[in-house]
């Protein structure tokens, strides 16, 4: 494929994130902090995001499964969650944690275990799709190309 | 001679004697019976004799009086045994039966005479009752004059009906030669006649009001009766023989503040009209109580229906009048508006007009300023410039004049910075102030807040040309300018006693005073120093130029503001101060989003905007801590990051300029830290500016952020732009509201 095609195609992939409501200008945020001192910074912040997002909802998983359920660990969890994902853009995944939020102020154990499902749901989304997208990206430079904006 | 009862001769033929008694037995005999007769017949004709059997045992006496005299003649000759027997019998019983009357009359007699003062009485009793009822009558006829009279009165309301009707009917009533009434004149010293009854014009007479007999009148409430030959009385066309009597009762003339519901006019009123009432001549007719009473029954009625007249009339007065000045204003309104609108299209017009060629004229020259000159050119160029711009401001002044004064100017109210206005001012004014070797100081109170809300332009407007003022009439010395927030003492100062401001919690009165060691202004010019176009004749004034219509724009200015501006002087020579307060709003803290960013001061855009500058940020969240990073190293500052408590406890040093601090975390830690921070360095400008980075802005995160002592809030997810903007205005003031 050569260079024109491969960043319409990267620009396409970009607009429909937003237009699905995976991304939001936080994320524009972010490409606009990356210049040549900090080349990488978006992969970066992803990476960091994808980490820490795993790390807590294994530790959520780990606490909804317990006989006595500590909905303030959770809660703090949650919170953290929303947290980190409001920072790189991720609004679905933060649409989720809010309403995770309620439930466990309601200490509401359906509600959460429900909500749980659906953040694992839309974390491993734009998980996908981030690294389709840092993939695309990596061929255009490849090609000898740059990222449009 | 033995008596024997033989027949004696009848008709003894000498015996005259015995003829006569026998002719009077005979007539008394029926005299006798002819009385009873009589007596039954009107007895039986009348009804009421109450004593019948009296009558029976009257005629029973009568009758056997009679039976008596009549068997009496048969003994005159001889007559049988029988007729003796008879004669005796009768006799007898006529014995028994008048002893029986006699015994009995003595009983009825006395009776029957009473009965006859028993009807004198009762004839006595009905004359009397006769008597009262022709009073009782006549009272009544009095009462139904009357009433006709006060219906006839009453029925109008028009005062000249009135009295016209009331001597008419009057004379009717009581048959009145002639009736006359006097009304006090407007001077109250005279009577003036002003209604008769057969004289159709009354002349107009007058009669001075002290007259003693008058006195007397108005003195009484009844009718008086009075002399025919006193002044009032003597209307009537003279060549009478004997005049009737004359009657006089006083007419209250009640105004409407006599209406007093428990004291009726005797109390109250001052004025009394006189009416007098004449009864024919020639006729010996007198007065009597019944009509006096209705003489002055009818006074009173008369002097109600003039009061409701009076006050019909003065209603309607009053309703015209209103009328006629209503038509006045409306007119007189409607001219001020055309003329207003008059004045307002000239001046739209003369506006532009005006503008054009001065803007043409200031534009042109300003240019040929730029040009290649020769001195005298150039000073030529100089002098155009600033007679132009000079004419500018006084077409501006006037245009700004006028609509101050017809109150359509408004202020456009904004939020400004103070400061910065005093500061431009004092930019503005420091040249000519040092051309004249002036010393300019501006002394701004701590507790004055930097920003306010008001029209920054007209308040820039006010303070320059006070000061300007000030620069102007003085040849050397100093100007002092200081400003500060009224506080609730000084807020009523003796010079301003209309002037009562109130502070609320949301204004605050700012007092500006400018002092300068000028020329001075001597007391009885400064009344005039607001008034429009007037100048106080000192040549310093004259070739100072302006036009005077500054100060009066000031005033103005400062009324909107619902302020007040005067002037002290301590007289010629001494100096003045010009002290003025007005109006601000405060700006409401954490709530105005678009606050206080200040977009004059140009700040550096460029990607290094902030070089080195040293931030501390404390974030437990990796992501969130990376990308702030991000930001920070991107405007060019040098970060450190923490993510606990105690390492930024450790950490924070007095080079570190900033610190941000991620405060959303559920618990209070954050603010702890701010708290250590704040114990930790004592001088607060050694202390680093702590901004709290929060995800929510509720009101508690805002509360309890400020107690500890942070300076600012920043929502959270922050872009670049805003970071940028809020670091700048950081280190501008080392305080930040909010920035959302």
């Amino acid at each position: 494929m050569d260079l024109v095609q491969l960043q319409r195609q990267f620009v396409d992939y970009r607009t429909s994130l937003y237009h699905e409501g995976f991304l939001d200008e936080q994320f524009t945020q972010l490409q606009e902090l990356q210049d040549e001192n900090n080349p990488d910074f978006v992969v970066e912040v992803v990476s960091l995001f994808f980490e820490d997002s795993e790390r807590l909802l294994n530790e959520l998983a780990r606490a909804l499964e317990q006989q006595s359920i500590d909905y303030k660990r959770i809660d703090a969890h949650v919170h953290q969650l929303k947290g980190s994902s409001s920072s790189i853009g991720a609004q679905r995944v933060q649409k989720v944690c809010i309403a995770f939020r309620n439930y466990c102020e309601e200490q509401n154990v359906e509600g959460c275990l429900k909500c749980l499902q659906q953040v694992w749901h839309e974390y491993s989304l734009v998980k996908t799709k981030l690294e389709s997208l840092f993939q695309l990206e990596q061929q255009i430079l490849t090609a000898g190309g740059s990222i449009p904006m | 001679m033995d008596s024997c009862n033989c027949i004696e001769p009848q008709w003894p033929p000498d015996d005259l004697l015995m003829k006569y008694q026998y002719i009077s037995d005979f007539f008394i005999a029926l005299a006798y019976f002819s009385i009873p007769l009589e007596l039954i017949y009107f007895v039986k004709k009348s009804a009421v004799f109450p004593y019948r059997w009296v009558l029976v045992q009257f005629g029973a006496f009568i009758v056997l009086c009679g039976a008596t005299h009549l068997i009496n003649l048969w003994t005159f000759t001889m007559h049988t045994r029988t007729v003796a027997m008879v004669m005796t019998t009768a006799k007898v019983f006529t014995a028994v039966v008048s002893c029986a009357t006699a015994l009995m009359l003595v009983h009825i007699i006395p009776d029957l005479l009473s009965v006859k003062t028993r009807e004198l009485f009762l004839k006595n009793k009905a004359a009397e009752l006769d008597r009262e009822m022709g009073l009782i009558r006549t009272q009544e006829e009095t009462g139904r004059h009357v009433r006709m009279l006060t219906h006839e009165i009453r029925s109008t309301l028009d005062r000249h009906t009135i009295l016209k009707t009331t001597l008419v009917e009057l004379g009717r009533t009581l048959a009145l030669e002639e009736c006359a009434l006097w009304m006090p004149t407007r001077t109250g010293l005279e009577l003036q006649l002003s209604y008769t009854l057969r004289q159709q014009n009354p002349v107009g007479y007058t009669v001075p009001i002290h007259l003693p007999v008058i006195n007397q009148v108005f003195s009484s409430s009844h009718a008086v009766k009075i002399s025919p030959k006193c002044p009032v009385a003597r209307i009537r066309p003279a060549g009478k023989y004997m005049p009737g009597e004359v009657v006089a009762v006083r007419v209250p003339l009640l105004h409407l503040s006599n209406f007093q519901i428990n004291d009726w006019p005797e109390l109250s009123t001052k004025r009394y009209a006189l009416m007098v009432l004449m009864l024919p001549s020639d006729s010996a007719r007198q007065w009597h109580a019944h009509e006096l009473e209705l003489v002055e029954v009818v006074a009173d009625q008369v002097a109600v229906a003039l009061s409701h007249a009076a006050i019909l009339e003065e209603s309607m007065r009053a309703r015209d009048l209103l009328m006629e000045q209503n038509v006045a204003l409306d007119l007189a309104r409607r001219e001020a508006e055309t003329a207003i609108r008059a004045r307002n299209d000239f001046l739209a017009v003369m506006n532009h007009e005006m503008r054009t060629p001065m803007h043409a004229i200031i534009a042109l020259s300003s240019l040929l300023q730029e040009t290649e000159l020769t001195p005298e050119q150039r000073l030529m160029v100089e002098t155009i410039l600033k007679s132009s711009n000079l004419l500018s401001t006084l077409i501006n002044d006037v245009l700004d004049l006028s609509r101050l004064e017809d109150g359509s100017l408004q202020l456009d109210l904004g939020t400004f910075n103070l400061f910065a206005v005093f500061r431009e001012v004092l930019n503005l004014i420091k040249p000519i102030a040092s051309v004249k070797k002036l010393h300019v100081s501006l002394n701004l109170a701590p507790d004055l807040p930097e920003y306010a809300i008001g029209d920054e332009k007209r308040l820039m407007q006010t303070i320059l040309n006070v000061v300007g003022n000030a620069v102007k009439f003085s040849k050397e010395g100093s100007i002092s300018i200081t400003a500060f927030v009224t506080k609730s003492e000084l807020l009523r100062d003796s010079q301003t006693p209309e002037f009562f401001p109130v502070p609320s919690d949301n204004h605050f009165y700012l007092r500006v005073q400018v002092k300068d060691s000028g020329v001075g202004i001597s007391p009885q010019d400064i009344p005039k120093l607001f008034t429009k176009f007037a100048q106080t004749q000192s040549t310093a004034t004259r070739n100072s130029g302006g036009s005077g219509l500054g100060l009066a724009i000031c005033k103005r200015f400062v009324n909107l503001m619902e302020g007040h501006i005067w002037i002290e002087s301590e007289g010629l020579g001494k100096g003045c101060t010009a002290i003025f307060m007005v109006k601000l709003g405060i700006p409401e803290r954490l709530n105005e989003p678009k606050l206080p960013f200040m977009p004059k001061v140009p700040t550096n855009h460029g990607p290094t905007a902030f070089p080195g500058l040293k931030v501390l940020v404390m974030d437990e969240n990796g992501v969130s801590r990376m990308v702030t990073k991000g930001l920070l190293v991107h405007l060019g500052c040098d970060v450190t990051m923490v993510s606990s408590r105690e390492e930024c406890l450790r950490v924070v040093s007095h080079e570190h300029k900033v610190v941000f601090m991620d405060v959303c975390v559920p618990g209070m830690d954050g603010y702890e830290v701010a708290i250590r921070i704040n114990e930790k360095f004592t001088k607060r400008h050694e202390r680093p500016i702590i901004v709290a980075l929060t995800g929510n802005t509720d009101k508690v995160t805002k509360e309890n952020c400020m107690r500890v002592g942070m300076d600012g809030i920043i929502l959270k997810p922050v872009s670049l732009d805003k970071m940028r903007s809020v670091l700048s205005d950081l280190l501008e003031h080392r305080v930040l509201f909010e920035a959302i």
